[in-house]
């Protein structure tokens, strides 16, 4: 049985999503990941001096590449608009400060921020897909992903299934991006990897492929909740694929960075590997994103340090 | 765009001083015959004046390291002289800002890698050996009472001026040895620099003499009637000279000349670290390293997507100024290394290979290239048979792994290799059959002091580094 529907765009690839057997044969015939080599490069781009002029460029283009993000259990309607507020004018202080890119929220908060939100141009993202394990079938998942939109959401952030990936069953995980894809109407898809989890940089590189050949507009790599998340080696593969992919098809898709990043030298630390892996035209919220909560204000007290030239502090910058 | 703003380190870190004395008997003195000038090859400006070593001080400096030799050094206990060692290691890596920048004032390589790589390894150096100084007799298997050689005469080359003065001194030290060091003539400051961390040290007089000057003060160093030992590292033409010297005085010698370096990537590779490993092996110090990968060997099957890949990262390397944290290519050394490059790079164009480098504007004065590739460079071309010594890779391509193996053998030297795939038993059956006294696996210009380094054919004989390393200057 084939449910499975080559996503539009994927021309010279459609051959590959076949069969399990042909999906197998293309992702383990990607060029592999020496890791030792790829921590080496990411560490050795990390000692790039981002300074004046350009790390006020860096700190402001991070801020508008912020998802700003509540995942909690405890999270109600009213965290969901003061953090709504906090999205639209992260910088009460000081009007030119850039809007974030969007507010991530789970499915039965989208409606609250979508109307908190409204015409200021700041997105609502929803992760759906039985997150963060994903573990719920199929029909439950799209549900999920169908409500979420419904409500307004404009970008979700799905998981894929790492234990199918893990054990081979590759175009499984495809079947099931594609489905989301064509659950997602005009909604960008962000497909979570959950690179904790898949453990190796090889197993990176093929997920994030197999994900950018069914149709996620981002490849996202983690849901926050494992550790490790966002690391530079996994950002530094991921960047190489959607690199990678434009080359092939000529069509850019994005990154996303999510969990555990916390302060503004590693924000620009990311933005230094963007610009010398991917490019400069990934230099973009259209395509790249921090998924992110505590990272604002440290970006927000770092621009305002860097324009004033003194240190704020945390009493100085609004806590949601 | 995003254009990163200048960071450059500060140049006043260095404590550059207008004039440097000759270290001879733990004193500074100056010249008793001329002096040169050091420059600036970034910018051309004259650094300082540093003292010309005449034979007169050649002979006052190994007269100085035999009473050291006799006196104090050779009958100090090892864990003692290990004190000294330990001490040296840990005022380089307290002054390793000073020195990064002076390194990179005085030698032209970006910050970025004196910072990260010279000076970090020239402590580890001095570290390791320190270590080795009281367990000489576990060195060498099968000699338990090792003793030292007396007077090493060490001659050094400008392309690591720091670290080679490290891979030099540090084991000559711990076996018990003195030394007599001359630095090379463009870049003698870090050298001298040393010398006065020896002092600080407590070193003992005469242990360490460090004698400036040109390929005179050099050949009167290795000609040296008083010297015992014998170690230089730098080309195989002065290399030779120094040979037949010492041909029938039973003095001891130890080589590391040239290289042309075979990096071979396999088609089964791990595609983009093995084209920062291409990056790294040669336009690392600007490709003046002995050991650089300057015959990239690409196997016929992943020709284009590889070329593609390395073209598009150098488009990313930043040229210019050698004390901004960003730069990854710095200046050419000296103005007569510039024009060696240009001739051979020439050669390349006149020979029928075909030249490439990324748009990259180069600085009006001071000394530069950009990097540069030859795609369509066969065996014959001089430009994969002579060693350039600076930023421009051949590039040649193999269909199997024996082509791979015959052409990577192909060269009079033996110094190092490189081998990029992912599967294990190609590494070794590639490993066995490359002729280099370094195989890099999956990486390139990789140090360590632990491990041994050294050539065979035209890239000289004996091994700096690990055990094999500190058995040159040993009698065992």
């Amino acid at each position: 049985m084939t449910t499975h529907a080559a996503a539009p765009g994927l021309g010279t690839y459609a051959d590959v999503v076949r069969d399990n057997a042909a999906l197998r044969q293309f992702l383990h015939g990607l060029p592999g990941v020496d890791q030792v080599g790829a921590e080496g490069r990411a560490a050795a781009l990390a000692t790039r001096s981002i300074k004046k002029d350009a790390k006020i460029w860096a700190l402001e283009t991070a801020i508008r590449m912020v998802d700003l993000t509540t995942l909690e259990g405890a999270d109600t309607h009213g965290k969901v608009r003061n953090l709504a507020a906090k999205a639209r004018r992260p910088d009460p202080a000081d009007p030119g400060c850039p809007a974030v890119a969007a507010v991530c929220v789970y499915p039965d908060l989208v409606s609250t921020a979508v109307e908190a939100l409204a015409g200021s141009g700041v997105g609502v993202a929803a992760v759906a897909t039985a997150f963060p394990s994903g573990r719920a079938s199929r029909s439950v998942k799209l549900a999920d992903v169908a409500e979420a939109v419904a409500a307004g959401a404009t970008e979700i952030d799905m998981v894929i299934d790492r234990g199918a990936f893990l054990s081979g069953r590759y175009l499984d995980v495809y079947d099931e991006i594609a489905a989301v894809r064509q659950v997602t109407g005009r909604a960008h898809l962000k497909v979570i990897l959950e690179t904790g989890e898949l453990a190796t940089l090889d197993n990176t590189r093929r997920a994030s492929w197999l994900a950018l050949l069914a149709g996620g507009d981002f490849i996202k790599t983690s849901t926050g909740k494992v550790s490790p998340a966002a690391t530079p080696p996994v950002a530094l593969v991921m960047l190489e694929a959607v690199r990678d992919y434009a080359d092939a098809t000529g069509e850019p898709r994005g990154v996303k960075l999510a969990g555990g990043i916390r302060t503004s030298k590693e924000a620009v630390r990311y933005l230094v590997l963007v610009n010398e892996v991917a490019g400069e035209r990934w230099l973009t919220p259209e395509l790249f994103r921090f998924g992110a909560s505590s990272l604002l204000n440290d970006l927000l007290m770092q621009r305002a340090k860097e324009r004033t030239g003194v240190y704020t502090g945390p009493d100085y910058v609004t806590v949601d | 765009m995003w254009e990163y703003a200048p960071a450059p380190e500060a140049r006043e870190t260095a404590r550059l001083r207008s004039s440097y004395g000759m270290f001879i008997d733990g004193e500074f003195s100056e010249s008793s015959a001329e002096s040169l000038k050091t420059v600036n090859p970034a910018t051309e400006e004259v650094l300082a004046e540093v003292a010309v070593a005449a034979p007169a001080d050649v002979d006052r400096a190994v007269a100085a390291a035999r009473t050291a030799y006799e006196r104090t050094w050779g009958p100090m206990p090892g864990a003692e002289r290990a004190k000294y060692l330990f001490r040296i290691a840990r005022l380089v890596q307290e002054r390793s800002r000073e020195l990064a920048v002076l390194e990179s004032l005085d030698n032209g390589k970006p910050i970025r890698e004196s910072r990260d790589v010279d000076v970090p390894l020239a402590a580890a150096h001095f570290f390791y050996h320190a270590g080795w100084a009281d367990k000489l007799a576990y060195a060498v298997p099968g000699r338990p009472d090792p003793t030292p050689l007396g007077v090493a005469g060490q001659v050094i080359p400008w392309n690591f001026p720091l670290l080679m003065a490290a891979w030099k001194l540090a084991p000559a030290l711990a076996a018990g040895n003195t030394c007599v060091l001359k630095p090379a003539e463009t870049t003698p400051l870090t050298a001298l620099v040393l010398a006065e961390i020896c002092q600080q040290a407590d070193l003992p007089p005469g242990v360490v003499n460090v004698l400036p000057g040109a390929g005179e003060t050099g050949a009167a160093v290795v000609g040296h009637p008083g010297v015992d030992k014998v170690a230089f590292t730098g080309s195989t033409e002065v290399g030779r000279q120094i040979q037949r010297t010492l041909a029938g005085t039973g003095r001891r010698l130890t080589l590391e000349l040239g290289g042309k370096a075979a990096n071979v990537v396999l088609e089964d590779a791990p595609m983009d670290q093995a084209v920062e490993g291409i990056v790294n092996g040669i336009f690392f110090n600007q490709g003046h390293v002995c050991c650089a990968g300057s015959r990239l060997l690409v196997q016929e099957s992943v020709y284009d997507d590889l070329l593609g890949r390395l073209k598009r990262r150098l488009a990313t390397l930043r040229l210019g100024d050698p004390l901004d944290k960003n730069t990854d290519i710095g200046a050419i050394n000296s103005a007569g290394q510039l024009a060696r490059i240009r001739e051979l790079s020439a050669s390349g164009d006149a020979e029928g290979a075909q030249r490439w480098s990324p748009p990259c504007p180069l600085p009006d004065r001071g000394f530069w290239f950009p990097p540069t590739l030859f795609t369509g460079v066969s065996q014959a071309h001089r430009i994969a048979r002579e060693e350039i010594f600076g930023p421009v890779l051949s590039v040649l391509t193999f269909r199997t792994p024996a082509e791979a193996v015959e052409k990577a053998n192909n060269t009079p030297y033996g110094l190092s290799a490189g081998v990029w795939t992912e599967k294990g038993s190609r590494v070794l059956w590639l490993a066995q059959r490359l002729r280099a006294g370094v195989v890099w696996a999956n990486t390139f210009n990789r140090f360590d002091p632990a491990a041994p380094f050294g050539g065979y054919k035209e890239s000289g004989f004996g091994r700096e580094g690990g055990r094999h390393g500190l058995e040159a200057y040993l009698d065992a």
